[in-house]
């Protein structure tokens, strides 16, 4: 606030009380800039913290989902037995156009330039990158033992953000696994249940004649290919169904996977 | 002085508790009852945060004019909500995924705004920032007790480790799943309003309206 006597629009300003219009302006326009440098100095100075928090999280999942995960271990250490590879959905190849380590999925999915719009989007997902980071985890002798692709889309309340890990042939499910979401806790957030996730393990997404058959619900079917819905949350357990089917079907990884068993990526 | 300044902290515990008296805050308390580790930390959130905007507000009501009081109020717990949702986000990353929505809406906790308008605008910065941390503890005690209900009968354990073993995992409790969701905080709330008016007569108000007698013709 300005101190000076000698100048005359400085002292008639201080007589002014404290309601007068100039006195509020000068209030509100101090406190927003010295508030708005607050929530930024914040912001600024946590991102990186925050950020390693972020891709922590994300390596634990991928961990998770493999099955090699449990407390107390070094996230870090263990996450490097994975290969990061990025793949082209459209081509089903894997391509080198980017670097894995620093690609972001999130920021290609909203990029005019690497997503398409959805016209056919069961998933409720808008655009769909066509470049996403998948993970190999490897046999000592080379070999496949897993491959781990991401998978999302819309539930009840919120996307649900996920990995879903396969086995070598590409056809049978390891585990399932959410990272992000936020459905109601008690029903659709029973997706994180390790009961419910466990049914995934050991199904199989295609039959012999490569139809899509995972399915999510409520009625009984093909025990192969059938993952029980969760009880009072049918619309969570409905997104579920369509964003697994979504992203192993034509327009997700279908082609890729049917490139990566050839061995022809 | 010092009596003051210890019932302006322990008063909002029990005898003017502001969810349970003044019925305040209602909506984070259904939110975010389901599980005690999050209702923990967000009563230490909310303890926090009307601690010092109480304080800081204190501090700046003599120079905050009348025309933008609310504004100036808002603005000050907003900026401070954003700040402890980062810090969440950066040392507590598990927990800020189950709070972030709800830590957001503290700006919203008519409890904060309250105690902004009716205290922090007419006292002394010292005691603002007691009696904000005195009714975050009141709001908090409450979060617990309603926690305790919730997460022990709805999921069969407290603070994550198992108590009564739920059926879903080969035990014998079967969870009740209405506590789980958000409408049975107000009935646990309903329940603890109704246990502490018995207790403490003199919350009970009086009633508004009295059915008058008819005289006999």
């Amino acid at each position: 606030m300005p101190s000076e006597k000698k100048d005359n629009i400085f002292s008639r300003f201080k007589k002014l009380s404290i309601d007068s219009i100039p006195k509020t302006i000068l209030v509100a326009i101090t406190l927003c800039l010295f508030c708005s440098m607050l929530v930024s100095l914040a912001a600024v100075k946590l991102k990186s913290i925050q950020l390693a928090n972020q891709i922590r999280d994300k390596q634990k999942n991928v961990l998770q989902v493999a099955g090699l995960y449990s407390d107390g271990i070094n996230v870090e250490k263990t996450f490097a037995s994975f290969e990061p590879r990025i793949v082209d959905i459209e081509s089903g190849l894997f391509t080198d156009k980017f670097n894995p380590i620093t690609f972001n999925d999130l920021k290609a999915a909203s990029d005019p330039l690497l997503s398409v719009s959805l016209k056919d989007d069961p998933a409720s997902i808008g655009r769909r990158s066509n470049y996403v980071t998948v993970y190999l985890l490897k046999n000592n002798d080379g070999t496949i033992d897993k491959l781990i692709l991401p998978i999302h889309g819309y539930g009840l309340w919120s996307t649900l953000y996920g990995f879903v890990a396969l086995e070598e042939d590409t056809n049978k499910i390891f585990g399932l696994q959410f990272y992000q979401h936020a459905e109601t806790p008690g029903l659709g957030a029973e997706v994180d249940n390790p009961k419910w996730k466990a049914q995934w393990k050991g199904k199989k997404l295609r039959n012999k004649d490569g139809d899509l058959m995972i399915q999510v619900s409520k009625t009984p079917g093909p025990s192969e290919y059938h993952i029980d819905a969760i009880a009072g949350a049918t619309l969570t357990s409905n997104g579920v169904n369509n964003l697994v089917r979504f992203w192993i079907g034509e327009a997700g990884f279908k082609k890729f996977l049917t490139n990566f068993k050839n061995g022809t990526t | 002085m010092s009596q003051t300044r210890k019932s302006l902290l322990t008063d909002p515990l029990v005898d003017n508790n502001p969810i349970a008296l003044q019925v305040l805050g209602i909506c984070s308390a259904l939110a975010v009852t389901s599980s005690l580790k999050v209702a923990f930390v967000m009563a230490l959130a909310v303890i926090v945060v009307t601690g010092f905007s109480s304080f800081f507000i204190s501090l700046l009501r003599n120079y905050i004019p009348t025309s933008i009081r609310i504004i100036v109020q808002m603005t000050i717990i907003a900026s401070l909500v954003i700040v402890v949702d980062q810090l969440l986000k950066a040392y507590a990353y598990e927990i800020s995924k189950t709070l972030s929505v709800f830590v957001g809406l503290i700006i919203t906790n008519c409890i904060v705004m309250g105690r902004a308008e009716a205290f922090a605008m007419k006292n002394t910065p010292i005691d603002s920032f007691i009696d904000g941390i005195g009714n975050g503890l009141g709001y908090g005690l409450l979060l617990m007790c309603v926690g305790v209900v919730r997460e022990l009968f709805g999921a069969g354990s407290l603070f994550g480790i198992v108590i009564l073993n739920p059926v879903g995992d080969g035990g014998w409790y079967v969870p009740n799943g209405l506590l789980l969701l958000p409408p049975s905080a107000f009935f646990i709330i309903g329940f603890l309003i109704w246990g502490l008016r018995v207790w403490k007569k003199s919350q009970v108000e009086d009633p508004e309206f009295k059915i008058q007698t008819v005289e006999d013709h």
